[in-house]
């Protein structure tokens, strides 16, 4: 639920401490619930998790921060990762991601486009290694990637997005 | 619920009729390679014509209704069968054929041919170097030199069906250590000689005998499965594959030192491992093979999955630990080790993925049969993920102390077609890179050790000539760079010094003292880092540094990149012969490069040159080459 106002945050966060006993130490499955939900973890959320589960801001800050599953910026619909584990980085991870960040254009140090729509990370290896190089754009695994094979997958998502606009404007 | 290990021995039998009972049973491998190569269409499209033709039959049918010889065929998905390359791979049984690159198009004729007990010539194994067709999984010389102990079920059954595990003698380890007194299981274990395969190496046993001699009315048992080292899947490979393995060796760990509750710690990047996981932990609290009074022996042992988060350095089993409990994945100094103060200051042992999935194996079949295979300082097997620019890439288990020749050229077939071998990367970011006068080094953990790598966790990434060793190393060193925690100085800031000179010399500006200052630099992160991590963090580069040093100072004093991999060493040339003169290249170079007049060849100015590769795609001519 991207784009939550404040009060369904509130609503958010409580049944997710709820759910995980309010222990302190379901920090991090906390969190990770609450980025499934949001796609990133706001600061408002940080803080209010971090009262509801009786530790300081700073710890929860502190974790968030640590892993790189969690992102405290606002993060894509689409979200690329692309290995760059050993055997995907020798069979030309490289090239791949530069090609995928000129194509969604990406601008300097920004991880996500400015549409909001794809937001791309390298990941070290994927568990995929025998097809690499490896995509995964939202849990989906694309093998043997080159270039022009993904240019055509993200033409492919900007329509289904496309797709997607037209379905909500007409409801 | 299951009261006794009779009803255990009931149970298997039960599902093996029920199977033996189906014509035939089509396997289809969902492995993460097959998956991705398309799968799971395939097993839909086979469900779909067995049920059209009338002749698909489930295995709950046939365990209700009891097996009428012939009465049709049953579909199964399984875990990873290996031979990954070749995937979607589709394992006929009983006979064991295996199809290979099945799609979804292939399924009518395939069933065509079961059903008539036939051989599809077509979709079969063919060698490419001697052109010899194997119908036989067992044949094909991939499968020729392993010896399957901890990926024995991986592949071959429903790994979301606990009954397909029962019919594997599933539980019956847990059974018979259940009879048996604590420490003569871990005396089991000790004369089995089993050693963590997470690594380390260190004897499991060991461990557990720790664990177990601490007077704590809590302690704890987990399984590590975080299996950080990028090109490593074999881990995943159990918990997807054969889950049931994974709790088994637990509870037996659980019943040995004393402990009710276990945790697995999973990858963040493995989220159909913690499904699998899951659903296996509920089946068998189910079935009583987990929770209260285990088969009636007053033993009670629980499960819980903890996700982990993207960290590497949570792989380290002190920082594992802190992860669990909510913090920041950071190691801590030993002692205490965690069999004597772990998880919550309580006793825990902590055991890797595939040493686990070796325990009920062994205690099933003794220690006798597991020292049988292996060396003697090394018994059993090891599994490993065979990847890079090999020609068949795979998930493999060997017998420990096979040559790392025998993987890459029996095995693995030998490289991809044209490349040789230059170097093979095994142990991941902690590991080193072996070049091939090597390859006579048995893989086991104390010849791999003096060689200058070791065993790791068994991600073995091969490399052709199209591999730069520096880039490599550089490569190596950016990851631990990232994923050191920052707690110790030297891994932190020593790791970003030799990053810094790494990234130098890749882009030719690198000087000879360079070399020494990187040794050095080495050798005082090694000695100056709490964790393993640290420890081993210059493993890549030291053994670049011996085994390929001409490729160093190739890259130094030529300013050349051998491999032709290091774009800020690539010198872009127009050739005068081609080159018609018409501009185009000119008009596309962002940096003003290229000079001449139009109508005759023009010149590149290597000074202003940024090596993006423009011209050489707006070329009509292919008149721009790019060198090494
Ligand atoms: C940086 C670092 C990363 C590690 N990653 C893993 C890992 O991914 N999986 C694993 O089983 N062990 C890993 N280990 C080793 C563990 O600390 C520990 O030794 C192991 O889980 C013990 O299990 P074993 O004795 O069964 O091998 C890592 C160690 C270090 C220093
Ligand atoms: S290295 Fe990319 S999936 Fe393993």
């Amino acid at each position: 639920m991207p784009g939550a106002t404040a009060v369904e945050m509130r609503e958010l966060v409580d049944s997710i401490l709820t759910r995980h006993k309010k222990a302190p130490s379901s920090l991090i499955p906390v969190l990770q619930d609450l980025q499934d939900e949001l796609r990133y973890l706001p600061e408002d959320c940080l803080t209010m998790v971090a009262h509801g589960l009786g530790i300081s801001p700073a710890t929860a800050y502190g974790v968030a921060t640590f892993y790189a599953q969690f992102s405290l910026e606002p993060r894509g619909k689409y979200i690329i990762k692309v290995c760059d584990g050993t055997a995907c980085h020798v069979r030309g991870s490289s090239p791949l991601y530069q090609a995928i960040c000129k194509r969604v254009k990406l601008e300097n140090g920004k991880a996500t486009s400015k549409n909001g729509l794809f937001t791309v990370e390298t990941v070290a290896c994927l568990g995929a290694c025998v097809i690499a190089p490896v995509v995964v754009i939202n849990d989906k695994a694309y093998g043997q990637m080159t270039p022009e094979a993904i240019n055509l997958i993200i033409d492919e998502l900007e329509k289904e997005d496309g797709r997607d606009q037209v379905c909500k404007t007409a409801s | 619920m299951i009261k006794s290990a009779k009803q255990l021995a009931e149970l298997e039998h039960s599902y093996n009729s029920a199977l033996a009972g189906a014509a035939a049973r089509i396997v289809v491998c969902a492995g993460p390679g097959c998956a991705a190569s398309g799968s799971r269409a395939v097993y839909d499209r086979l469900v779909e014509e067995l049920t059209e033709r009338g002749s698909h039959v489930t295995v709950d049918y046939l365990m209700e209704n009891g097996a009428k010889p012939g009465s049709g065929i049953v579909a199964l998905e399984s875990g990873c069968q290996g031979f990954c390359q070749k995937g979607p791979l589709v394992r006929i049984e009983p006979e064991g054929l295996l199809y290979t690159k099945v799609h979804p198009e292939d399924v009518p004729e395939l069933v065509e041919a079961v059903i008539e007990g036939k051989i599809l010539d077509r979709l079969l194994y063919s060698d490419p170097a001697t052109g010899e067709v194997y119908a036989r999984e067992q044949d094909i010389p991939f499968y020729q030199d392993q010896v399957r102990i901890a990926l024995h079920n991986c592949g071959a059954i429903d790994p979301e069906d606990i009954r397909a595990y029962l019919g594997k003698k599933g539980y019956q380890g847990l059974a018979r250590a259940l009879t048996m007194e604590k420490q003569d299981v871990i005396e089991e274990l000790d004369q089995a000689n089993l050693r963590g395969r997470g690594g380390g190496g260190f004897p499991a046993a060991r461990k557990w005998a720790i664990a177990a001699a601490q007077d704590s009315t809590d302690k704890f048992i987990i399984c590590n499965g975080d299996e950080g080292d990028p090109g490593a899947f074999m881990d995943r490979s159990i918990m997807e594959g054969d889950p049931h393995s994974v709790l088994e060796g637990m509870a037996i760990a659980g019943y040995a030192i004393g402990a009710s509750q276990g945790f697995i710690y999973v990858r963040a990047e493995y989220p159909l491992a913690v499904k699998r996981l899951q659903k296996a932990v509920q089946e068998a609290k189910e079935w009583g093979l987990l929770g209260d009074d285990i088969l009636g022996s007053g033993f009670s042992f629980d499960i819980a999955i903890k996700q982990g988060a993207g960290a590497f350095v949570c792989g380290e089993e002190t920082a594992l630990i802190a992860s669990i409990e909510g913090m920041r994945g950071m190691p801590k100094p030993k002692p205490p080790f965690p069999s004597v103060a772990g998880l919550w200051g309580k006793p825990t042992v902590i055991n890797n993925v595939e040493t686990l999935a070796n325990v009920p194996r062994i205690l099933q079949q003794g220690a006798k049969w597991f020292r049988k295979v292996g060396t003697a300082d090394s018994p059993g097997t090891k599994t490993f993920a065979l990847t890079g620019d090999v020609a068949n890439t795979g998930l493999v288990e060997v017998p420990m102390g096979l040559t790392i020749g025998d993987i890459v050229f029996k095995i693995g077939g030998g490289m991809r077609q044209g490349d040789t071998l230059k170097a093979v990367q095994i142990g991941g970011p902690s590991g080193g890179c072996l070049p091939g006068e090597l390859l006579d080094v048995p893989l086991d953990f104390d010849s791999l050790q003096k060689a200058g790598a070791m065993i790791g966790s068994g991600g073995l990434v091969v490399m052709g000539q199209q591999t730069c060793m520096v880039e490599v190393a550089r490569f190596f060193m950016q990851f631990i760079q990232a994923e050191s925690c920052g707690k110790c100085t030297f891994c932190r800031e020593g790791t970003l010094q030799m990053l810094e000179i790494l990234e130098r010399i890749t882009k030719g500006k690198g000087n000879l003292e360079d070399l020494d200052l990187l040794e050095e630099l080495g050798r005082a992160i090694r000695q100056g880092s709490l964790c393993g991590l640290g420890k081993s963090a210059p493993n890549p580069v030291l053994s670049t540094l011996e085994y390929f040093h001409s490729e160093y100072i190739s890259h130094i004093v030529e300013k050349r990149c051998p491999a032709g991999v290091c774009q800020a060493l690539q010198r872009y040339l127009i050739d005068g012969e081609r080159c018609r003169g018409c501009g185009r290249c000119v008009k596309a170079c962002p940096a003003g490069a290229i000079g001449g007049n139009v109508g005759s060849p023009y010149m590149i100015d290597q000074e202003k040159c940024l090596r993006c590769g423009a011209c050489v795609d707006s070329c009509k001519f292919q008149a721009i080459e790019v060198r090494a």
